[in-house]
């Protein structure tokens, strides 16, 4: 295999694809198979046989499409034609109307407003696009066109070098420079040198590297390859949870297939640079997605963070320097070794470049998976694309960056999307988690809600974290019963600064974020709480909420 | 050797030269400054989990934990700020309310280094409510205790037994506020089939979780052991 | 708080002081007397106005120093604390037992602790036929320390405070200083 044969394939493959007039891409991501995609995929392919036009329509089973909320979803190209909620009922309906007749059929369409509108789909370029499961598919939408341009044209450094032209910062949520983590993992003196690809979403809410995982999983494996290829590593794992089972499906299959087209591997595009993919599980604990906890895991070992210095750049896995990447941030890569650095920076803002997956939920009209360009503000993404709170419905609070993320109102709604402006208002970027809350909501209970999942996901290494949140619970916990003091507040914020500043691993040094903004944003509801021991929004004091010790 | 070439920093404004690699903690206990800790145990693998050896660097906002941290070329360290100072009485207190310390009625009073630590640290009563854990006692072993209400997680005693007893009986279970310290697969101590009773792990504790029956704590929490386990650790 | 303390309301220019215990051994108040020759010089600045070496019956006005022995552990002791609060400026949680609940909080660790502890006090073993008194005031759920119920001033740890360390505590605030705890209480 080489450059020209990927052209072939790629070739080969449009030909095979031009030959039909419709392509139906089923949605079959975790969200909509739970609606039973994979039936309507099925009914697909019988009605397409049954009205005899298996030869101008292609079936294909296909990654997330975007729009969650309304799945199962199916897109029929040419035109972009989206159906929602798609029943087995309905089916051959669809496929008599719009591909027999040419005719799209209008009561099932979505009518998703904006939804695309402010969106740049870079990341998730082949998502609802590409079938996951075939290999040619991803070649032939330009698929292992940079690995090549990499392996051929360009040396190591150079591939850093590009990289560090764009721009791109790490998608996980610190926002570290990814060129600069390179650089700083090829210099490491020690071999081997490994690369870990962060899957463990385990933000509550949180499903955009599940998705790119299971709509396109050659873009991430592309993506490590040319890591592999610029820090000289040979050998990369990718960190997925268990409970992503599709995700893990897909992922294995085109790890095989990758390797049986030598694009992992020994001799990659027979060139001299080997690289090797494994998958490892982890059982599903939230601090697992700390860069120095997943090493641990990996390692086959507790989940538990250990400190930096030293940093995994040096000491990663098994004591050897090693690259840990959120998948995010390599699907990009590819992107950018194809098209260059400087095209990579016209997408969002100068010192915050390209654009950023969102798994938008709550209280909102379109919930799904977006991308927007960085830069973008909490407004749009909420009003234009989110279309704003169903049932007419008031806004009250938008979490940004999953539960250790800030609550914050509609006051701050202008604020850009980007790390250092969420930092300003009390946000993060973490994982890319955006809950819409509506005025039924507690703000108090909402930072109670969080604090526990937080108390219940710290692994229990360090003072602050385990033993300092459950004290914060504690105070939740009175104020939301009716036992709450002026008092209170005061231990709140100081008992959050001590754990923000004290902990081990950004779970402690993040998670009393929520009540943090709360408290910034929301005080009178803590105030209504403790001194009129009322609640509007009628969460708290019910007394299911008091626990008895 | 690496070992020999000398980096110079500043503890607490005192210009001090130590081998690299070193960390702040011992850089500063070898020129007769002292951090406190609970995790750290001279001789086992730094842990940097009680938080109490926090110090700043100048330059960084963030805290490092000098059990964990290596001293570096130029670096302005500072152990005992006010900052610092609350913190770590903070972090005292937390321990202390966390799991059932009454000091009166432990084993290892008067031999306790968080009750230690409470003493010359001022902290005079815990701010916040005090957690009351019920966990059964295993004294199923021949001889040694484990007392888990008390254990303050500091890990010494899984570290002691993985690194220098090479067994790794001791390890951890659950996450949070609920991890416990456990003997093989969760097993009661006294069916253990990998224990050594080589006693290490009650050497080490520094509070009164793990004991040896019959033996006085005095005995027990040897000062030496700090140079026992450096040693066991350097023999090859 | 101002550590002065004020010696013109008694009229002998003495610090009016209360001792009062609560849930304990009686093994601070012990330690209280064991200060010996110390308390000679100590005597000649106070009036112990309360307590259970004095014979008054009612919490006084006006009280300069407290010294609370013990836990809060019943519905009266909850009484008497917030009443001696109110009476008294400077507030001292006296012993582990006030400061950290000490023994007497162990039985937190169980639910229904306070029905539980006093049937296996009065009716174990259970051939005694006995029955929990009903003139015992109703326990609390659990036990607290002081500081969780009123605002404490100062805290003497130790099981019991060493006398030493209770005449320190003492002369710091007759002498209107706050004394420095640091390196000189001992739990337990």
């Amino acid at each position: 295999m080489n450059l020209s044969d990927i052209q072939k394939i790629a070739e080969e493959e449009n030909e095979f694809q031009r030959a039909y007039k419709y392509r139906i891409n089923v949605c079959c991501s975790s969200g909509c198979s739970s609606f039973g995609a994979f039936k309507v995929l099925k009914a697909f392919e019988d009605a397409v046989k049954e009205f005899g036009v298996e030869n101008i329509c292609k079936v294909a089973r296909t990654g997330c499409v975007g729009t969650c909320s309304v799945g199962p979803t199916v897109l029929v190209d040419p035109g972009e034609h989206r159906y929602k909620c798609v029943t087995l009922e309905n089916v051959r309906e669809i496929v008599q109307g719009h591909i027999v007749s040419g005719i799209p059929v209008k009561k099932y369409l979505h009518n998703h407003g904006d939804f695309f509108r402010k969106q740049h789909r870079l990341v998730l370029r082949n998502a609802g696009k590409i079938d996951p499961t075939r290999i040619q598919d991803y070649i032939s939408a330009g698929g292992y066109f940079a690995l090549a341009k990499c392996l051929a044209n360009m040396t190591p450094q150079g591939v850093i070098q590009e990289i560090l032209n764009s721009g791109l910062r790490g998608r996980g949520g610190a926002g570290f420079p990814v060129g600069q983590k390179w650089n700083l993992v090829a210099r490491a003196h020690n071999t081997p040198k490994y690369i870990v690809a962060n899957l463990d979403e385990g933000d509550p809410g949180v499903f955009a590297n599940r998705t790119l995982a299971e709509a396109d999983p050659h873009a991430i494996i592309e993506g490590m390859v040319i890591a592999g290829y610029a820090i000289d590593a040979q050998k990369g794992y990718i960190y997925i949870r268990s409970e992503y089972p599709l995700a893990i499906e897909v992922l294995q299959k085109a790890i095989t297939q990758a390797k049986s087209m030598n694009l992992l591997g020994d001799n990659i595009l027979g060139t001299q640079h080997n690289f090797d993919l494994e998958l490892r599980f982890g059982a599903g604990a939230f601090v697992a997605g700390e860069e120095t906890a997943i090493l641990m895991s990996a390692e086959g070992r507790r989940a538990q963070p250990r400190p930096r210095p030293p940093y995994p750049a040096n000491q990663g896995l098994w004591n050897k320097p090693t690259l840990i990447q959120n998948v995010e941030s390599l699907a990009n890569a590819p992107l950018i070794i194809l098209n260059g650095g400087t095209w990579f920076k016209s997408y969002g803002l100068p010192n915050c470049t390209g654009t950023k997956c969102f798994s938008l939920t709550g209280e909102i009209n379109n919930p799904g998976l977006i991308e927007v360009p960085m830069g973008i503000s909490l407004h749009e993404i909420v009003y234009d694309i989110g279309g704003g709170i169903p049932n007419g419905k008031k806004f009250k609070a938008v979490l940004v960056g999953g539960p250790s993320g800030g609550c914050l109102p509609e006051s701050t709604l202008e604020a850009q999307i980007d790390y250092d402006s969420l930092k300003n208002v009390g946000a993060i970027m973490g994982s890319g988690g955006i809950v819409v809350l509506n005025e039924d909501a507690c703000m108090v209970d909402t930072a109670r809600y969080f604090t526990d999942f937080c108390i219940d996901e710290s692994c229990g290494k360090c003072t602050p974290c385990r033993a300092g949140l459950a004290r914060v619970k504690e105070v939740f916990d009175k104020i939301t019963t009716g036992k709450g003091e002026l008092k209170d507040i005061d231990m709140l914020e100081k008992t959050s600064e001590y754990i923000i500043n004290a902990s081990l691993c950004g779970l402690g040094q993040t998670a009393p974020n929520p009540i943090l903004t709360t408290l910034r944003y929301f005080k009178e509801e803590y105030l209504e709480h403790i001194i009129n021991k009322k609640c509007k929004a009628g969460t708290c004091f019910k007394n299911e909420n008091i626990v008895e010790e | 050797m690496a070992e020999n070439f000398m980096i110079t920093l500043k503890i607490d404004g005192v210009q001090i030269s130590v081998p690299e690699g070193t960390t702040i903690l011992k850089a500063a206990k070898d020129n007769g400054i002292l951090i406190p800790t609970l995790c750290d145990l001279e001789g086992l693998t730094p842990y940097g989990g009680c938080r109490l050896c926090l110090v700043e660097v100048t330059g960084s906002p963030k805290l490092f934990t000098a059990c964990t941290t290596p001293a570096n070329p130029g670096m302005d360290v500072t152990t005992n700020s006010e900052r610092l100072k609350n913190y770590r009485k903070i972090a005292v207190q937390m321990l202390m309310s966390e799991r059932v310390h009454m000091c009166a009625v432990c084993v290892a009073n008067d031999h306790c280094e968080l009750q230690a630590l409470a003493n010359q640290l001022g902290v005079n009563h815990v701010a916040f409510e005090r957690h009351f854990t019920r966990e059964p006692i295993d004294s199923s072993h021949d001889f040694l205790v484990i007392d888990r209400n008390r254990c303050i997680l500091c890990t010494r005693c899984v570290r002691v037994c993985d690194k220098i007893e090479g067994v790794h009986t001791l390890d951890l279970k659950k996450r949070s506020k609920n991890t416990e310290v456990i003997m093989d697969l969760d097993e009661a101590w006294g069916d253990s089939c990998s224990c050594t009773g080589c006693r290490k792990c009650a050497k080490v504790c520094p509070v009164g979780a793990i004991y040896i029956e019959g033996e006085a704590m005095s005995q027990t929490k040897n000062p030496d052991v700090a140079e026992f386990i450096t040693a066991r650790r350097n023999r090859k | 708080m101002s550590a002065a303390i004020n010696t013109s309301v008694s009229s002998n220019n003495r610090a009016r002081i209360a001792t009062v215990w609560l849930s304990g051994c009686a093994g601070c108040h012990m330690s209280f007397l064991d200060q010996d020759e110390k308390i000679v010089d100590l005597a000649k600045k106070i009036q112990v106005v309360y307590g259970p070496l004095v014979d008054a019956k009612e919490f006084p006005e006006n009280v300069e120093v407290t010294l609370v022995e013990g836990s809060v552990a019943n519905e009266e002791q909850l009484e008497v604390l917030k009443d001696i609060r109110e009476k008294t400026r400077v507030l001292i949680a006296f012993g582990d037992c006030a400061v950290t609940g000490n023994v007497t909080a162990l039985r937190n660790s169980w639910e229904n602790s306070d029905k539980e502890v006093l049937e296996r006090a009065y009716k174990s073993p259970e051939d005694l036929q006995a029955a929990v008194p009903n003139m015992v005031p109703k326990l609390l759920i659990k036990t607290r320390p002081l500081h969780e119920i009123v605002k404490v001033d100062f805290y003497i740890p130790g099981c019991p405070p060493s006398a030493d360390l209770i005449n320190y505590v003492l002369t710091e605030l007759l002498a209107g200083k706050i004394p420095n705890m640091e390196g000189k209480a001992k739990y337990g």
